[in-house]
């Protein structure tokens, strides 16, 4: 059975599908069979950041209405035999998706896979409701600020109610925090939540922090999951993450301003 | 076949003209007559199933012999949701008139069809709006012969308890009695109980107390930051929330009608 993970946030533009980017292939980079689902059907976008938009000729609608199989549409990836990617369709809207469609393509996703990733799209309609239905665990994808904050906290209500665990009354979805586009200096101007900030009001346990980087843009615009830049901040980060994910006890990175030496300070990083 | 008619209990807002009789002695407003204000009174429903005049006589009877006093001159809504209304047309103003020489004064009608309405309306009856099931502040309706007192709830029922944090769009309502939650209420969550409500958590959304009038109940948080906080349909928002009881362990209640804040 796989373990299925859904990548939310309530909000939009904080980090949803660099993240199921990331973190799919740092599953996989880990050795664990991984495949990563596009629910935001009509705005695809995580072929584009995985780097695989050209290759899509099926995609999960499809799937649904039985008009291809699941290995027809599964893309896999090149850089990671352990990575498969099921595309969303651009042509279509969310009221493709049918609740009995999503559980027959996670349920046979379940047979070969160790993780599925869903990524959800924004809002708390139809794709984001089906992203979660059935999840395990939940990353919720916060900024530190304070409508993202006070989006992911109506989504945690909503995982905690409107989800296939809660309803058929087992343990409840694992819920982590994940806070992206963190920045050390803007939060000591005052100008940003600091985690403690958001920590306070989610109660939630943190997974990691993913700091403001031109390397996640630099990453998206190459079709490169960011985890895979590994001399960047925020690949770093992300690995600690899946690190973290896995049981692994890693101390938490990027939360302190970053002493500059004499040296970053004459010629300024 | 037909059925008793069932008496319910009706939680509903009603304009009152307070200060029309005002003691000379002591006017409250020297300048103004009268005075408009938002209300609300519990009534008993009258539920009608069938729209035999005869059985509806008969059992009204019956219903009203078990408690003489309690309906004596009493305000009563007739409500016609249960009426099928091409089959059964109801002579409104006979049944009307029968409801006054028991000494019922039937002050309103809810549901039924247009028709019924309009010989309603012309019984110098008001129509109520009808209230949907689902609606969390509606007092549970009576089912069959079962008789309720039409007086507010007062915490008999079990309290509930939440050990989880109520998050942003959640709502909780503990019928009949008091609510206790372990964890946090956040900004946009709601709570609500027809007894009294304690947060052993931060407060940041909305709490109302004593929702179906209960204006005994009181509202125990160890943080307050309420976005609003209520007891029995008197409110208080954050804005008006004086910056000393802020963050601080506090209990709400209402005296002579003001929302009282103090400290534990």
């Amino acid at each position: 059975m796989a373990r299925i993970i859904v990548v939310t946030s309530g909000k939009g533009g904080v980090g949803k599908t660099t993240t199921s980017a990331a973190i799919s292939m740092g599953l996989a980079l880990q050795g664990h069979r991984t495949a990563v689902v596009d629910f935001d059907i009509g705005l695809r976008n995580l072929d584009l950041i995985m780097g695989c938009e050209r290759r899509v000729v099926y995609d999960f609608v499809n799937v649904i209405n039985q008009e291809a199989t699941l290995n027809q549409a599964l893309i896999r990836d090149k850089r990671n035999e352990n990575l498969h990617i099921l595309p969303a369709s651009q042509t279509r809207d969310k009221d493709a998706l049918t609740k009995e469609g999503v559980e027959r393509v996670l349920n046979e996703l379940s047979e070969t896979f160790d993780y599925i990733v869903c990524d959800s799209p924004a809002g708390i309609e139809r794709g984001a409701h089906l992203a979660m239905y059935f999840a395990d665990d939940a990353v919720v994808v916060t900024n530190p600020e304070v409508s993202s904050v006070r989006d992911s906290d109506r989504m945690l209500g909503l995982l905690a109610s409107k989800s296939r665990r809660a309803e058929l009354g087992q343990d409840p979805i694992k819920e982590y925090l994940l806070l992206t586009r963190y920045s050390p200096q803007r939060v000591k101007l005052g100008e940003m939540l600091s985690v403690e900030d958001v920590q306070e009001i989610l109660a939630l346990h943190l997974l990691g922090v993913i700091p403001e980087s031109k390397a996640v843009l630099n990453a998206s615009n190459s079709g490169t999951p960011v985890i895979l830049d590994e001399k960047s901040d925020a690949g770093q980060a992300y690995m600690d993450v899946i690190r973290r994910y896995l049981g692994e006890h890693v101390p938490h990175r990027f939360i302190e301003q970053e002493r500059k030496g004499l040296f970053g300070r004459l010629f300024g990083s | 076949m037909i059925e008793s008619p069932a008496i319910g209990t009706l939680h509903t807002t009603r304009l009152l003209n307070s200060g029309m009789p005002v003691n000379s002695t002591e006017p409250h407003h020297p300048t103004a007559a009268l005075e408009i204000k938002a209300g609300s009174i519990t009534l008993p429903i009258l539920k009608l199933f069938s729209a035999d005049f005869e059985a509806l006589n008969v059992q009204l009877e019956q219903k009203l012999r078990q408690a003489p006093e309690f309906f004596r001159n009493a305000p009563i809504i007739v409500d016609l949701s249960e009426l099928v209304p091409d089959r059964e047309p109801l002579d409104f103003s006979a049944f009307v008139d029968s409801l006054r020489n028991r000494g019922l004064s039937p002050v309103g009608v809810r549901g039924g069809s247009q028709i019924q309405q309009q010989a309603a309306q012309s019984a110098k009856l008001a129509v109520l709006a009808e209230i949907k099931p689902d609606n969390a502040h509606q007092a549970p309706a009576a089912q069959g012969a079962s008789f309720k007192p039409a007086s507010p709830a007062k915490g008999f029922g079990p309290t509930k308890l939440i050990d989880h944090p109520v998050r942003s769009g959640q709502r909780i309502y503990a019928a009949g009695g008091d609510l206790i939650v372990l964890a946090q209420v956040s900004p946009g969550a709601e709570i609500m109980a027809d007894g009294n409500i304690h947060i052993y958590g931060s407060l940041k959304g909305r709490a109302l107390a004593g929702v179906q009038g209960n204006l005994e109940a009181r509202v125990f948080c160890s943080d307050l930051q309420a976005e609003l906080i209520a007891i029995g349909g008197h409110y208080k928002i954050s804005e008006n929330l004086d910056e000393a009881v802020r963050g601080k362990p506090v209990q709400v209640y209402l005296r002579d009608n003001l929302l009282i804040i103090d400290y534990l």
